[in-house]
């Protein structure tokens, strides 16, 4: 075992973890931060997205021991101060980007992430950014369109309307 | 995943003398070993990681303008910071997912020699040098059929060094489900003559096209492409038939000298 020291979510925490544990069980085993989600466990669907160091990471692909010292944002930590949902998350609400709502922790981890690096993105960017994001249920389109009003541009018309 | 131990050293020096031990393997993004691990196909004692490694991160341009990448830069700063050479950061910025570049690894990549994986070709079209931890080595000479490189056991790579070419440019023929290229050329303009490598496609990993060579050294124009290789020994499986993927070579060849830049 070791010891890992991070920030999540602005607070320090410290564990002990074995070489093999994965960041994505520690957050949400030991740290009881069940909001990040295993669809996949092998890469492909990005429902456990989190950000480490301020990138989006798939977090059932990394391990625990490689984030020591690193600061963590989950969908926990999304929300504002006062508990009100941030931009993105109202967004998502708004414009029904979510069904089940299993997908919605990564799709929004890495909306937030497209949206540092590119507050205004084309609808193209971001679907481009969401390949990693696998979603079963909504067709995809109302959560585009959720990110497109979050970062504060026209709602596109699609295919299905 | 059996249990093992991870070490995070903080130079190539010691992470070379953790890999010694026995069972030691190096970890870089672990995008391509955390689910070969997770599969039980590999079974380390101990997991050296190279992420925390400064000395190894990082792109600029070496004295003989070729550009040089550390062996644990991510696709994502290759895409951001290898203005230089725009083919190679443009291949960069398209493998898998924003996610996964964030991790993955140039080094890992190379390491791995996916038969289908992207860096490769880049690597085998611009006559790119592998550097490690002990010596150089050349493209041509490093990779070695499908998953297998001329790296000895606990053999880091620490640069890749690619001349920067005239004009170059990668296309591929993307497998949607994995997100790895069906068939991706890269095709390099020298001035003393035009690579090109294939991935994807051969049973034997990434190879160079020569008779494509041949011909756009002399007529650098898509029309100059010969007619597809021949389909035996081209990988064939539920995505595409040998001969299919014979026939991606020929057509994302062209397309990849009519967008070289
Ligand atoms: C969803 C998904 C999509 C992907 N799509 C693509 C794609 O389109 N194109 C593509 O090319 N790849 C793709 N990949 C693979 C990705 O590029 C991996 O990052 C890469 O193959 C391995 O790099 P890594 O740094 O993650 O290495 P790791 O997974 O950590 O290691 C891979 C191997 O390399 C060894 N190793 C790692 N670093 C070094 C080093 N510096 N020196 C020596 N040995 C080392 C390890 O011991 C291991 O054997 C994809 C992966 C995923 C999960
Ligand atoms: S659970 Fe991590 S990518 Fe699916
Ligand atoms: S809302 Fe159900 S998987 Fe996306």
């Amino acid at each position: 075992m070791t010891k890992v020291t991070m920030t999540v979510n602005g607070k320090t925490v410290s564990g002990e973890v074995k070489g093999n544990t994965l960041l994505t069980e520690f957050l949400r085993e030991d740290l009881r931060l069940t909001g990040t989600h295993v669809g996949c466990d092998t890469s492909q669907c990005g429902a456990c997205v989190v950000h480490v160091n301020g990138e989006a990471v798939k977090s059932c692909t990394m391990f625990a021991a490689e984030a020591d010292g690193a600061e963590v944002k989950t969908i926990e930590g999304m929300a504002n101060a006062d508990g009100s949902l941030s931009v993105i998350q109202q967004a998502f609400q708004d414009y029904h980007g979510l069904q089940c709502g299993f997908c919605t922790p990564g799709m929004v981890m890495s909306a937030a992430a497209l949206l540092k690096d590119n507050p205004k993105p084309t609808e193209a960017e971001v679907r481009d950014y969401l390949e990693g994001n696998i979603c079963r249920c909504t067709g995809y389109h109302n959560i585009v369109r959720a990110i497109m009003a979050a970062s504060g541009q026209d709602v596109p018309a699609v295919a299905a309307e | 995943m059996y249990s093992f131990d991870i070490q995070r050293p903080t130079s190539v020096a010691d992470a070379v003398s953790a890999l010694g031990a026995e069972e030691a393997q190096a970890l870089g993004g672990g995008q391509t070993l955390i689910p070969t691990l997770k599969q039980r196909l590999a079974s380390p004692s101990v997991l050296v990681s190279l992420g925390a490694i400064a000395e190894i991160k990082g792109v600029c341009t070496g004295d003989d303008g070729a550009l040089c990448i550390g062996g644990g830069t991510t696709h994502a700063t290759v895409a951001k910071e290898a203005s230089a050479y725009p083919a190679l950061a443009a291949l960069a910025g398209n493998i898998g997912d924003p996610a996964v570049r964030n991790r993955g690894t140039i080094g890992g990549s190379l390491a791995n020699n996916d038969p289908s994986a992207c860096y490769p070709a880049a690597a085998l079209a611009s006559g790119a040098t592998i550097v490690t931890n002990s010596r150089s080595i050349a493209a041509d000479d490093y990779f070695q059929g499908m998953f297998a490189t001329a790296l000895e056991e606990g053999e880091i790579i620490t640069e890749v060094r690619f001349p920067v070419p005239e004009k170059a440019a990668y296309m591929k023929f993307e497998q949607p489900a994995s997100r790895f290229a069906l068939v991706g050329v890269f095709v390099a303009k020298y001035a003393d003559g035009v690579r090109v490598a294939v991935t994807g496609a051969s049973e034997d990993g990434v190879f160079r096209w020569t008779d494509a060579e041949a011909a756009l050294s002399s007529n650098f124009s898509a029309d100059a492409v010969p007619a597809a290789p021949s389909g035996d020994g081209m990988i064939s499986d539920l995505h595409g038939s040998g001969a299919y993927r014979a026939h991606l070579v020929a057509v994302m060849t062209k397309r990849a000298v009519a967008a070289a830049s």
